[in-house]
């Protein structure tokens, strides 16, 4: 091979590394920028008055005059459009007018027990009675008058009824479902019974959700299925087709231009996001019972694997004799850092709670001793690195001072392998943070509060991992918390990165002073 | 004792007359004050003494049934061609070769008039008496003062200011007090390879051994930093039982009172340092000091 190939080949070894390199890091770009851009957006983003007064009343944040007279504001520019629902409806109720008028006619006219049952029918439809109570109403009579023995005398006023009904009741299931659309963006209209939910107490609390359910307030989604050789077709009319010629039709134009100052959108650091827990099923609140979850499992799982790993490790190399029951040890923890994490959750179930019973259900202490389990063999394997890594001269001059084998173990060889059993001690440290199969069975649970250090004896915990996997998966509205699944994901890698940086600028600080 | 030594002891007057062709420049010999060219072994008190001391790595039997006496208080160099069981014999004293697998031995090996290998002796307070010194400069880790201070705090000792004298005491023995009192905590590594060695020194030392053992303590070391560790030695003669084992004849021959020279685990010959550099009685040391072989 001559000088010229030689170069060649470096060079294009070179250009490989660096383009191998260049690759990675897009992938990391490319998977790391929606995380965090759109995780971002859980803690800053533009809160509506309704996050406001979420904010007021579940978690007593916020000042109670702030919140009135953003209130008082908005309940000013909101009220028009309430007003033109309240004008519709009595147009259509108006329309109505001639029915009830035939039928007190027939009442009057007839007399006797037929006029006392419509009369005690018709005393239901009164002047404030809503729209729905009055077709009803008119239901009820034309039933009744279908009911009697001679029922073709009143077929005139049935077929009055029943026309009047047909042409109102389509017009009223237009305005119902507009008044439904207006619920989702506005929160809960006047006149409306308290609504079970949470969720429904108030209207989006987020700028971009408000745009979402205003496009949904002003079209009009259906699915066409009349062309039987395509699936459905989606179309999309605008509602103020359906309400042409009515009171209701200016209030589409209004909410589309007044849709600001009805939600006062306003750009918001929400840092409660990280340290409030959550209200119906995370649809208001934050995401604190899991960071805090997730703390104590990682710390916990630290707790036992740090120890037992750093003393097996000084065992194998210290004190272990190479006999063929450590190499047969040694080839067992490989295998062990092999095993799928969702087998250390079984194992855990099964050996922690069902044989051992560290607690009578899932709880903290059984999945950080799972996940110890787990991690174990990764911090045995960077101790035993480590350890081995530490210059034979540093043993030699310990033992030569006379020093006995453990405080030559104590007081050289340990600082000196520090470094590296901390690198082993994070790369593990992620992974139990992250790792979620393990504590399905051990301890996560899908919603609970946030519990004491106490409590993570025999309580289950919420935790990040398992709560992103159920918040994406069997959530039952999955598109409203978008935000809070990114939340989530964007605070656990944030929150595993933050303890890797600690632990890279301790192992840095100590390597400084080892290296002199 | 080995009919080398006898031979040695026997002749006590010829070292002057020695032709100068032994490759060893004589007034550098001269130059230790105080040291006694012609005192023989048989007038001082032995230390260590071996007696048929054989010492085998697995069936290899690195140190032949060596039997010899190491008068205390002064220094003797052990030297020989490699391979020869110098190092090996050295760090049987304070029983190092016990972190080599399958490493045992033979025979007796006396110090203080106890077996060093008797299966009753503590080998952590036999080496915290018998300090070492090893080829490479190997400090901790860890600051000047740290390192001085680990012998004596592994003996217990806290006091700060006690801790304080001791290292003082030691680093001034180790003639190095000067150059690193105002830096005492700073890291033991960022000091340069000489002063690194007195500073090993100067931290064995400091449990205050009776035997001092020099595993080729200057091999690694440039001729100044050598020089120094030598001026040392010299300076510490006396107080302590030296052996120091060296490839570097003309060390043993500036350094020691008395010089062992052994080859293939045998003890060839063992004596008076000028009488064995200027008028050996074997053959084959002869043959080694003067370079033929080796």
């Amino acid at each position: 091979m001559n000088l010229h190939t030689r170069k060649l080949l470096d060079r294009s070894f070179t250009a490989a590394g660096f383009f191998a390199i260049v690759m990675m890091a897009c992938a990391l770009i490319l998977i790391l920028y929606p995380i965090i851009s759109r995780g971002l957006g859980a803690y800053i983003f533009r809160a509506t008055c309704e996050h406001r007064r979420v904010q007021f009343e579940e978690f007593q944040a916020g000042s109670r005059q702030e919140i009135e007279r953003e209130a008082a504001e908005i309940a000013a520019v909101r009220q028009p459009v309430f007003d033109m629902i309240a004008a519709h409806e009595k147009d259509l109720k108006a329309e109505l007018q001639e029915a009830f008028d035939q039928v007190r006619a027939l009442a009057a006219a007839e007399g006797g027990f037929l006029q006392r049952s419509l009369e005690r029918r018709l005393k239901r439809a009164h002047a404030d009675a809503s729209l729905e109570e009055c077709l009803a109403v008119l239901s009820d009579i034309r039933e009744s008058l279908k009911g009697q023995y001679d029922h073709e005398r009143f077929i005139g006023v049935i077929g009055v009824i029943t026309e009047r009904k047909q042409r109102v009741e389509q017009a009223a299931g237009k305005l119902s479902d507009m008044k439904h659309a207006l619920r989702d963006l506005l929160g809960p209209l006047p006149g409306d019974r308290r609504p079970e939910l949470l969720r429904s107490h108030y209207g989006q609390t987020r700028w971009d959700r408000s745009l979402h359910y205003l496009d949904k307030f002003l079209y009009r989604y259906d699915w066409d299925y009349t062309n039987a050789e395509n699936t459905g077709v989606k179309t999309r009319t605008p509602r103020a087709d359906e309400f042409r010629g009515t009171d209701l039709e200016p209030a589409f134009g209004y909410v589309r231009d007044n849709i600001e100052a009805m939600m006062q959108p306003r750009l918001t650091f929400y840092w409660r996001f990280l340290t409030t827990d959550s209200r119906d099923a995370h649809f208001f609140g934050g995401i604190w019972p899991e960071v805090l979850g997730t703390f104590y499992l990682t710390i916990g799982a630290m707790l036992f694997a740090i120890p037992m790993g750093v003393i097996a490790a000084i065992y194998l190399c210290e004190y272990a004799r190479p006999t063929k029951t450590v190499s047969l040890l040694r080839s067992c923890m490989s295998t062990l850092a092999g095993v799928p994490s969702i087998v250390f959750g079984l194992f855990g179930l099964a050996f922690f709670l069902n044989t051992v019973g560290v607690s009578d259900s899932k709880s903290v202490l059984a999945g950080s001793l799972t996940l110890a389990l787990m991690i174990l063999p990764t911090v045995i394997r960077a101790s035993e690195e480590a350890i081995l890594a530490v210059p034979f001269t540093y043993k030699e001059a310990a033992l030569g001072l006379g020093a006995g084998r453990w405080r030559t173990v104590l007081t050289v060889i340990l600082p000196a392998a520090l470094p590296g059993i901390l690198t082993g001690i994070v790369i593990s440290m992620g992974r139990a943070a992250g790792e979620t199969a393990p504590i399905i069975f051990t301890a996560a649970v899908s919603v609970g509060l946030a519990i004491s250090p106490l409590q993570a004896l025999d309580s289950p915990t919420p935790a990040l991992p398992w709560n992103i996997y159920n918040l994406c998966t069997e959530h039952e509205a999955v598109d409203e918390i978008r935000h809070v699944q990114f939340g989530m994901v964007f605070t656990l890698v944030a929150l595993v990165l933050a303890l890797n940086i600690i632990a890279i600028a301790l192992r840095a600080r100590i390597s400084r002073k080892l290296r002199g | 004792m080995s009919t080398a030594v006898d031979a040695a002891l026997t002749h006590p007057d010829e070292s002057t007359q020695q032709p100068g062709d032994s490759g060893i420049t004589m007034h550098r010999m001269k130059s230790f004050a105080g040291r006694d060219d012609h005192t023989g072994l048989e007038t001082l008190e032995a230390h260590v003494q071996a007696r048929n001391f054989s010492i085998f790595y697995g069936d290899n039997e690195a140190v032949r049934s060596l039997s010899m006496d190491i008068p205390r208080s002064r220094v003797t160099a052990i030297i020989g061609p490699s391979g020869c069981g110098k190092s090996t014999f050295l760090r049987a004293v304070n029983r190092m070769n016990d972190l080599i697998p399958r490493c045992h031995t033979n025979g007796e090996l006396m110090f203080d008039e106890e077996n060093v290998y008797d299966p009753m002796v503590d080998v952590v307070q036999l080496r915290q008496r018998i300090g070492m010194v090893f080829q490479k400069p190997n400090p901790f880790p860890k600051s000047i003062f740290d390192n001085v201070a680990y012998g004596p705090r592994l003996q217990g000792e806290r006091n700060r200011g006690r801790l304080a004298d001791i290292v003082e005491r030691s680093l001034r023995g180790a003639v190095l007090w000067d150059e690193v009192k105002d830096r005492l905590h700073d890291n033991a590594l960022g000091l340069s390879g000489g002063p690194q060695q007195r500073m090993c020194l100067a931290r064995a030392l400091a449990v205050n051994p009776e035997i001092l053992l020099m595993d080729e303590p200057t091999s690694a070391l440039d001729p100044r930093s050598t020089a120094s560790i030598e001026a040392l030695i010299g300076q510490l003669r006396g107080d302590y039982t030296i052996i120091i084992v060296t490839h570097n004849m003309q060390q043993a021959a500036r350094v020691s009172d008395f010089t062992a020279f052994m080859y293939e685990g045998l003890l060839i010959e063992y004596g008076n340092t000028t009488k064995l550099f200027t008028n050996p009685a074997n053959k084959q040391t002869e043959d080694y000091i003067t370079g033929r072989f080796g």
